[in-house]
C-alpha cells in the first residue's frame, strides 16, 4: 500500500472516530504545547539572568575580602576576615597592563534626608571608574569627580527614585543633602529605570569612596571591581591582582577573586537545568497522552473488530494490518503535536505581550525534542492496540455481530 | 480446482468438544456451482471459511489449484485470499466510512494498486453491476440488495477464481435476494466457482450440485444435470 493512501485511509478510520480522535488530539496537543512553554519560559529565565550579568559590566572581576574555600565560586558567605581590603589595597592594582580599570566600593545604609524629607536607603561609596565599569548613565549633572580616591569630598550622585521621593518637583543639582549627620552636594541624578540583579538603582545614593569610609567609620572596602582591558587579559588580571594583594598581604592569599565568566557559567548551570528539568516533568504530561493514545486505540480496535477480520479476509497480512493501526496511532500523536506547536506558539507570543521585558522563548530544541517524543509515544503506545488487531481471529472476527 | 480430502476440525466450547468438521471430503472442479444447506451449527459456515483460508482445519488435505494450502505460512494464505478467493457475507461487512466506490476498491488498495488502476477497474465492476449512479455513496445511503451488490463487486475486484457466499440473501427481502442470485450466477456463468451457503430449499435447488450437511458431515452431494 502506497504512503500517500496509507496516510488518506488512516485519516479517513480517524475521522470516523470524531469525538475520539479530537480529545486524543486535545491532550497529545497540551502535552508538547506545555513541553515547549515550560521550557521556553526556563529559556527566558536564563537569557534574563545572563542579560543582566551582562548588564553588571563587561570583563568585570570582583575582589572581595576573605579566602573562599571554592576558587572562582560563590562568594564565601561565613568567615572571618583575615585582614582588612584597604583602599591603598585597590589603588595598587591599575600598575598592571592588563586592568583598565578599578572601582573600591564601600556600601552601607543609611538615612537621606533634604528639608524635612528622610529615606532609608543604599549608599555606595566608590569612585568615578565605578560608573563605566557598571554602564551607569547619567541623567543630569556629572558623575563622581576623577579626584584622588583618598580625598573624603562631599558630592553625591542620587538615584532617579531617591531624587523624585527628596526633591519631589525642585531641581536638586547642587543642593545639600544630609546623610547621617554630614552634608554632601548633590552633583548629578542618574538615569532612571536602572535594574541590577537583587539591586534596585532607582533608590540609592552615590559618594566618593573616601567620604563613605568616613561616613560608616571603617577603613575596610566591601568590594574592590576590576576591569580587565579585554576577554583574553581577564586571567592575566586575574593573576596580577592576586599577586599584588598577596604582596602587600604578608604572602597572605586572603582575598576572593570572582570572575564574570565564571559566575555566569554557575548560573547557567543551574537555569539550563532548571529548564530540563521543567521540560522533563512536562514531557510526563505526554506520556499520559502516550497512555490515552494507547486506550483510544485499543476501542478503536474493539470497535473495528469486523473492518479488521474484512481485511484479512481480504488478504492484508498480519503485519499489514499492524502497520495500518501503528501508523493510525502515530498520525493521531503527529497531529496533535503540531496542533500543540500552534498552541505553544500562541502561548510564547501572547507572554511576550504580556511580559515585553522577560525574554521568552523556545530554545530550538525543545520543539523537535517535544514532537520526537511525542511521536515516539504514538509508536510505542501503539504497538499493543497494533498487535492486537493483528492477531484478531478473522472469523470469529466476522461473525460477530 | 479445489481437492478437500478428510478435513476435520474442532472447537472447544467450554468443557465440549464440538465437531464442526468431520471427514470432510470433496472436489470441486474449477466453474462449478454449488449449493451448501443443512441445519443450524452443521458447519456449514466453517466449511466456507476453510474453503476460504480464513480457517485452519485441524487435520487433513486441502489442495488448492495443486498446491497444498494447510502446511502454508498464514502469510502466504493471505496472498492465496487476496488474489483467488472472494468473499460475500450475510452481514455484508462493508466499511462505512468508505463510499460505495472505495469498498469495493479496498481490496486493490491493500495490494498496493495505484488510484489510477484502481479507479478504472472499480469503474468497470460499477457498470457491471448497474450501481455508477451510487458510487459516492456510503453504505448507509443505500438498500439492502444495493449494499450486498457493493459487497459483491469488492469481492470480484481482484478477480478471483473462487466466490464463497456465507447466506448472501440472509438479510434480503425476496425481490432484493432473487437480484443478488442472479448476479452471483452470471458471475458463476462467466467461469467463477461459486459456493453459496443457503438456508433457503428454492435458492439452494438453482444450483448444478447440491451439498447438504449434518453435524459436520456431508450427507448427501447430488448433481442436478437439468439446471433451471
Ligand atoms: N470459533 C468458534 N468457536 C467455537 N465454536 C465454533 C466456532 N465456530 C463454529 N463453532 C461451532 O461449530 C459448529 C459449526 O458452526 P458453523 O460452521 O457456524 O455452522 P453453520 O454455519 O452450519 O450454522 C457449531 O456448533 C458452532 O457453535
Ligand atoms: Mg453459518
Amino acid at each position: 500500500m502506497r504512503l500517500s493512501e496509507l496516510l488518506r485511509f488512516v485519516t479517513g478510520s480517524l475521522i470516523g472516530a470524531r469525538t475520539r480522535t479530537l480529545l486524543m488530539l486535545l491532550a497529545m496537543s497540551i502535552g508538547v504545547a506545555s513541553v515547549v512553554v515550560l521550557t521556553a519560559l526556563g529559556e527566558g529565565a536564563r537569557r534574563y539572568v545572563i542579560d543582566e550579568f551582562a548588564q553588571l559590566g563587561t570583563h568585570l572581576l570582583v575582589m572581595l575580602p576573605g579566602r573562599s574555600e571554592t576558587t572562582g565560586g560563590a562568594p564565601p558567605l561565613f568567615g572571618e576576615t583575615p585582614r582588612d581590603l584597604t583602599l591603598s589595597d585597590a589603588m595598587a592594582l591599575p600598575r598592571h597592563r592588563s586592568i583598565l580599570r578599578v572601582a573600591p566600593i564601600t556600601v552601607g545604609n543609611a538615612p537621606v534626608s533634604y528639608a524635612n524629607r528622610e529615606r532609608e536607603v543604599t549608599v555606595i561609596g566608590a569612585t568615578h571608574a565605578f560608573f563605566p565599569i557598571r554602564h551607569l548613565t547619567i541623567g543630569s549633572g556629572r558623575p563622581l569627580p576623577m579626584i584622588d580616591p583618598e580625598r573624603a569630598v562631599n558630592v553625591a550622585v542620587l538615584g532617579a527614585g531617591l531624587r523624585k521621593e527628596l526633591f519631589g518637583k525642585q531641581r536638586p543639582l547642587g543642593k545639600w543633602i544630609r546623610i547621617n549627620d554630614r552634608r554632601y552636594r548633590v552633583i548629578g541624578i542618574l538615569s532612571s529605570g536602572g535594574q541590577s540583579i537583587g539591586r534596585n538603582l532607582d533608590d540609592l545614593v552615590i559618594i566618593p569612596v573616601a567620604a563613605a569610609q568616613s561616613l560608616f567609620d571603617t577603613p575596610s572596602l566591601f568590594r574592590v571591581l576590576i576591569q580587565a582591558r579585554s576577554q583574553e587579559d581577564i586571567p592575566r588580571a586575574q593573576a596580577a591582582a592576586r599577586d599584588t594583594i598577596r604582596e602587600r598581604h604578608d604572602g597572605e592569599d586572603d582575598v576572593t577573586i570572582i570572575t564574570q565568566d565564571a559566575l555566569l557559567d554557575t548560573f547557567d548551570g543551574i537555569l539550563r537545568a532548571l529548564t530540563y528539568t521543567v521540560g522533563g516533568i512536562a514531557a510526563i504530561s505526554l506520556a499520559v497522552a502516550g497512555i490515552l493514545v494507547m486506550n483510544v486505540m485499543l476501542v478503536a480496535v474493539s470497535q473495528r473488530v469486523a473492518e479488521i477480520g474484512l481485511m484479512k479476509a481480504l488478504g492484508a497480512p498480519d503485519r499489514q494490518v499492524l502497520r495500518l493501526f501503528l501508523i493510525e496511532s502515530v498520525v493521531l500523536a503527529g497531529s496533535g503535536a503540531i496542533f500543540g506547536l500552534a498552541i505553544a506558539g500562541l502561548g510564547i507570543l501572547a507572554l511576550g505581550q504580556l511580559f515585553p521585558s522577560f525574554p521568552i522563548a523556545a530554545p530550538l530544541w525543545a520543539p523537535l525534542a517535544a514532537v520526537a517524543v511525542a511521536l515516539l509515544t504514538g509508536l510505542l503506545f501503539g504497538i499493543l492496540p497494533a498487535r492486537r488487531a493483528a492477531r484478531l481471529d478473522p472469523v470469529r472476527a466476522l461473525s460477530r455481530r | 480446482m479445489i481437492e478437500l480430502r478428510g478435513i476435520e476440525r474442532h472447537f472447544q466450547v467450554g468443557d465440549e468438544r464440538v465437531h464442526a468438521l468431520n471427514e470432510v471430503t470433496l472436489d470441486l472442479p474449477s466453474g462449478d456451482y454449488v449449493s451448501v444447506m443443512g441445519p443450524s451449527g452443521s458447519g456449514k459456515s466453517t466449511l466456507l471459511n476453510v474453503l476460504g483460508l480464513l480457517d485452519r482445519p485441524d487435520s487433513g488435505s486441502y489442495r488448492l489449484d495443486d498446491v497444498e494450502t494447510t502446511t502454508l505460512i498464514e502469510e502466504k494464505r493471505a496472498a492465496l485470499r487476496r488474489s483467488h478467493i472472494g468473499f460475500v457475507f450475510q452481514a455484508f461487512h462493508l466499511v462505512p466510512r468508505l463510499t460505495a466506490a472505495d469498498n469495493i476498491g479496498l481490496p486493490m488498495m491493500l495490494a498496493g494498486a495505484g488510484p489510477r488502476a484502481r479507479g478504472a477497474r472499480v469503474r468497470e465492476v460499477l457498470e457491471s453491476l448497474k450501481l455508477l449512479a451510487r458510487a459516492q455513496h456510503r453504505p448507509d445511503q443505500l438498500s439492502g440488495g444495493q449494499r450486498q451488490r457493493v459487497a459483491i463487486g469488492r469481492a470480484i475486484v481482484m478477480r478471483p477464481a473462487l466466490l464463497l457466499a456465507d447466506e448472501p440473501t440472509g438479510n434480503l427481502d425476496r425481490h432484493a435476494g432473487s437480484e443478488v442470485v442472479a448476479l452471483l450466477e452470471s458471475l458463476n456463468a462467466s467461469g467463477i466457482t461459486l459456493v453459496i451457503v443457503t438456508h433457503d430449499p428454492a435458492i439452494g435447488r438453482r444450483a448444478r450440485r447440491q451439498i447438504r450437511m449434518v453435524d459436520g458431515r456431508i450427507e448427501s452431494d447430488s448433481v442436478d444435470d437439468a439446471p433451471v
